[in-house]
């Protein structure tokens, strides 16, 4: 299609609707906007935005891990009474560690992650005008905004940011006592999550409706690409979860400055006795971890969904097992609801509880297995193009199963008791929600870049990424684990004050020196990011040769995605390399009719008249059942 | 490769250029500004080296990138189809990973592998370390397989626009193989797992009060401990108490009860080989946990819930230190859950002993109960009790 083209069929499906659209200001279009497109993007660059900030965040601390007896005059030019001397404070560390934690958890790779893609591909892969509430959605970037704003902006005031972990358990966030990290700063870490969640439901609830209502004719359920699926799914753990953190967070806004005791009993502090008697700091972990187990899935699920789609399509194979793996995700979803207990083995929880909890806790890992090899099955025999995507996509099945096989050890409860909270945790999830989630983002970032800015990225630029951060990243965290088989504990300010643990400072340098490695490869694709939107090679409209339907619309962007009608759907997403095809994939818009050569038996889902058809066109082209092509 | 032209652009470079100057001259002047202007001396200058360096390196990648592209062009414009495949590259570069990455994973498995704890100090200890080893060799072995697989796939299967993929949208024995294999090598792990947890977890009421009875509580940033003395039983607390008596009852101990009177007060853990001990948990002010990781226990400490720890340990220090080739090592209790800007530094002495020495070493320690404590209490009972009386003659 030309471009000439597209603009006169995208100027007269404006005539047709000139009653809906207004003129765009630059207000409307980029930043009030209601253009699932723009506002997908808005998540994507935000969320890059807190992604670096995190990591940055991560460096100062690993500097201080690295180096705990050096002073640094730059980190107190920089951060002032936070690292006096030119070391930082050891409250400040926890601030750091805390902030990180949250930042990559919920603004990266929740709203980041998510926000931009479930935006982007839901309406685009659906075959839909928008979202059901265009509205809704800018609302949502909007809280979500507001709340990254919150966040960092307590890097500002006198005390500290949180300085609880990002797992805020009180009495310690409760109490501004016990550390300055649980003053203002945790005041402000409340209000930021309670909008973020906010955020996050209107966006759920919006992805939920607009795949259930607006799929495009023929777009039945199972012909959903599993990006869908994935983003799908995630949204409805999204509601169900989310919610109890913010009742969680409400109680203990209630404790804090409002007397209640939920999570407060019997505590002596800063020389007196607090009034508080009869709750208790347990509840507040089931009612977090009832939200932060299925957090692990609403990050992890969608880049699951992502390198299904680019595998796929990159291997030029259809995803293997589509429907195991649709079932495994759905698996995944419901298990991730009754495994949260697994974080409380050793918390005080009643020890039988943690014994029923160690059994959903070792099932959940069945559906993952699942996926893992329906990955390899993919690649298996496929014709694998090393788009910077793929190796993305790889590089997360390769993390996937490092990072899941920890998870082995630790989903046991009495392997737990020695593990729990050391650095073998730390190392377990970074690798399998850390890594893994980041390396499905950036997969989908590179896949999707030409669909987003109509500009292709630099796939050289995207190799030298992908290779320094795949290596720096298992540089990073795979010594960790013998780390935690140490039993060193994790958010550890020093490793100065034990005897025992100064053989790994060594080793804790040389982590730094990776993470930093892994940073500045970072720069690389910022560098990359930034410049294609501007200066990168145009894109054609299909530019990886994809089957679904968001390679259809035009390459300019237009309010309603699609020039004159939606198109119909006649597939599944994943005929590639199809027998009897000529072109090494199918688009899902193609109807089997124009496919007669390479149609299988199982296409036409019981359809008897396109039986007879197909029969009868086999019979007079002489083809052999379809398995071999026929010309 | 239209962007390559203005990575490599003058504007692009003079810009990083003025920018890497400007930072280091603002640097320069923020560190004039500070007070201590000797000790941030050239730091400016420092941070200017490093964006130099970096910017070197961007500038020779550039290069690279450059190069690269020419030699493309050019072997485009002699009319050869392909410069460089990358997807030839990349699928080398797979199986070099491949080779690195599990010659690396073995690297570590054996020298960092030998920085880990030394066996369990303690007999339940022992079954989770069976546990351990039997996880760890399933799961590497996984590990190596699926990364083989993965890795060799990419090798081998890289593009070729004369192939074409084989399509093999599922295979239902494969996958009822691949679901049912885990399922069952998990259930074990599952069922072991169990066992050994409501082991460790569920012990009957008599082993729980034959035991020795250690009564711990944290606070930021310190433990206290107390055994239970002759009676074997820790007397009660009440965290109202804490800071009475004139500051002399650090423990809020509730001396009405007299359990509490023949408590010792310990400075450090000592711990007879081979008896069982029962640690009771509290804290006073926010969670902490109570980590001792070469008997492979931890618990956390909640305020206002005791939780409970019971094991045998079956080394000595001496033996350990004999075993480990150390003189110097010592059983470690650390604090694992993050309590505070402290959290990393929460000592306590930790020794394993024979009973013998046990014993001796337990009639040196002093009860926690002072006599100047018992003292005070008698006097603040009198004080309510005259307090008390005075409130009846008013009444009347």
């Amino acid at each position: 299609m030309s471009t000439i083209a597209i603009h006169n069929t995208a100027s007269a499906h404006h005539d047709d609707h000139a009653h809906a659209h207004h003129k765009e200001t630059f207000l409307t279009k980029y930043v009030f906007s209601q253009d699932h497109k723009m506002i997908a993007k808005q998540f994507l660059i935000t969320g890059i935005i807190m992604g670096v900030i995190a990591m940055a965040i991560s460096i100062l601390f690993r500097i201080q891990l690295a180096y705990p007896d050096q002073s640094f005059p730059l980190l107190e030019v920089l951060l002032g009474k936070f690292a006096p001397d030119g070391r930082l404070d050891s409250n400040f560390y926890l601030s750091l560690v805390t902030i990180h934690g949250t930042i990559m958890v919920f603004f990266v790779l929740t709203a980041g992650l998510s926000g931009t893609f479930s935006n982007l591909l839901i309406p685009l892969q659906l075959g839909a005008r928008d979202m059901a509430s265009p509205f809704m959605n800018m609302l949502s970037y909007w809280f979500f905004f507001t709340a990254s704003v919150i966040m960092l902006s307590t890097f500002f005031i006198e005390t500290q940011p949180a300085g609880a972990g990002w797992t805020i358990y009180p009495p310690l966030s409760a109490l501004p006592q016990a550390m300055p990290g649980s003053g203002l700063g945790m005041t402000m870490w409340l209000i930021s999550m309670v909008l973020f969640v906010a955020s996050s439901l209107m966006g759920g609830i919006n992805y939920v409706s607009t795949v259930l209502n607006m799929r495009t004719k023929g777009m039945d359920l199972w012909k959903m690409p599993l990006t869908i699926w994935a983003f799908f799914l995630t949204a409805i753990v999204g509601i169900l979860s989310f919610p109890v953190l913010v009742a969680a967070v409400v109680l203990l806004i209630f404790d804090r400055s409002f007397g209640t005791s939920f999570y407060l009993s019997d505590i002596y502090i800063a020389g007196q006795a607090l009034p508080n008697e009869g709750g208790s700091p347990v509840l507040w972990q089931h009612l977090f971890w009832f939200l932060g187990h299925p957090e692990v899935y609403i990050v992890l699920m969608p880049a699951l969904g992502i390198t299904s789609e680019v595998i796929a399509t990159n291997s030029r194979k259809p995803i293997f097992g589509y429907h195991a793996m649709v079932y495994s995700l759905i698996g995944i979803t419901v298990l991730s609801f009754i495994v949260w207990g697994h974080h409380m083995f050793v918390t005080g929880m009643n020890p039988f509880l943690g014994g029923v909890f160690m059994i959903t806790t070792l099932i959940i890992a069945v559906p993952s297995a699942v996926k893992t090899f329906n990955y390899l099955a993919t690649l298996w025999r496929g014709n694998i193009r090393f788009t910077p995507a793929m190796l993305f996509a790889i590089g997360l099945v390769s993390f996937f199963i490092s990072g899941g096989l920890t998870g082995i050890f630790l989903g046991n409860a009495a392997l737990d008791i020695n593990l729990h909270d050391t650095y073998f945790v730390v190392a377990h999830f970074h690798l399998v929600m850390g890594s893994a989630a980041i390396f499905g983002m950036l997969s989908g970032i590179y896949h999707w870049f030409p669909k987003m800015f109509g500009r292709m990225m630099n796939a050289k630029l995207g190799y030298l990424h992908f290779w320094l951060t795949f290596i720096s990243a298992y540089l990073v965290f795979f010594p960790m684990h013998f780390m935690g088989l140490d039993g060193i504990p994790r958010r550890y300010y020093a490793f100065t004050e034990f005897e025992s643990m100064s053989e790994w400072l060594s080793v804790n340098k040389f982590i730094t020196w990776s993470a930093i490695l892994g940073a500045v490869a970072q720069v690389a694709f910022l560098y990359n990011f930034f410049s294609s939107i501007f200066f990168g090679k145009k894109a054609t409209q299909n530019p990886w040769e994809s089957t679904t339907l968001e390679w259809t619309t035009p390459v300019e962007h237009l309010h309603g995605n699609w020039p004159g009608e939606i198109p119909t759907v006649y597939r599944w997403p994943y005929d590639y390399s199809k027998p009897g095809h000529e072109a090494d994939f199918i688009m899902q818009t193609t109807p089997h009719s124009q496919t007669m050569s390479s149609n299988l038996p199982h296409d036409f889902e019981g359809n008897e008249e396109a039986e007879v058809i197909q029969a009868q066109w086999n019979e007079t082209h002489k083809n052999v059942n379809n398995t071999e092509e026929v010309k | 490769m239209e962007m390559k032209k203005y990575f490599n652009s003058k504007l692009i470079l003079s810009l990083i250029a003025v920018i890497s100057i400007s930072l280091t001259q603002a640097m320069a002047q923020a560190t004039a500004a500070t007070e201590v202007v000797n000790k941030n001396e050239g730091l400016g200058k420092m941070v200017g080296y490093y964006l130099l360096i970096f910017l070197i390196v961007s500038v020779f990648i550039g290069i690279i990138g450059k190069v690269l592209q020419v030699y493309e062009l050019t072997r485009k414009i002699q009319g050869r189809r392909e410069g460089i495949s990358w997807n030839k590259v990349n699928g080398v570069l797979f199986a070099v990973a491949l080779v690195l990455g599990l010659y690396g994973a073995y690297w570590s498995y054996t020298v960092q592998g030998a920085q880990i704890l030394p066996e369990a100090a303690s007999e339940h200890g022992t079954k989770i370390d069976d546990m351990f080893n039997i996880t760890l060799i399933i799961t590497t072995i996984v590990f190596v397989i699926t990364h083989i697989l993965l890795f060799l796939f990419a090798y081998k299967y890289n593009y070729s626009p004369k192939k074409k993929a084989y399509y093999l949208a599922h295979n239902n024995t494969l996958e009822k193989y691949w679901t049912v294999i885990p399922a069952i090598a998990l259930t074990i792990l599952v069922l072991m797992g169990f066992f050994t947890w409501r082991g460790i977890t569920n012990i009957s009421k008599g082993d729980m009060q034959s035991a020795i009875q250690i009564d711990v509580t944290a606070h930021q940033f310190a433990w206290e401990v107390r055994y239970g003395g002759k009676d074997n039983q820790n007397g009660r607390k009440n965290y109202k108490l804490i800071g009475s008596l004139n500051g002399l009852n650090n423990l809020g101990l509730d001396l009405a009860d007299a359990k509490n009177n023949d408590d010792l007060k310990v400075s450090e853990i000592v711990l007879p080989v081979n008896k069982s001990v029962r640690f009771t948990l509290s804290s006073q002010d926010v969670l902490h946990s109570f980590y001792m990781p070469h008997f492979r226990v931890q618990m956390n400490c909640v305020p206002g819930m005791a939780t409970y720890f019971q094991f045998t340990p079956k080394i000595t220090t001496a033996e350990m230190r004999e075993k480990t080739n150390n003189p110097d090592f010592n059983y470690q209790l650390y604090c694992a859950k993050i309590c505070g800007g402290s959290h990393y530094n929460m000592k306590f002495s930790v020794r394993v002993v024979s009973e013998k020495e046990y014993a001796k070493w337990l009639v040196d320690q002093k009860p926690i109960v002072t006599p100047e404590m018992k003292k005070q209490y008698q006097l603040a009972m009198q004080q309510t009790l005259t307090n008390d009386n005075n409130k009846i003659a008013l009444n009347n």
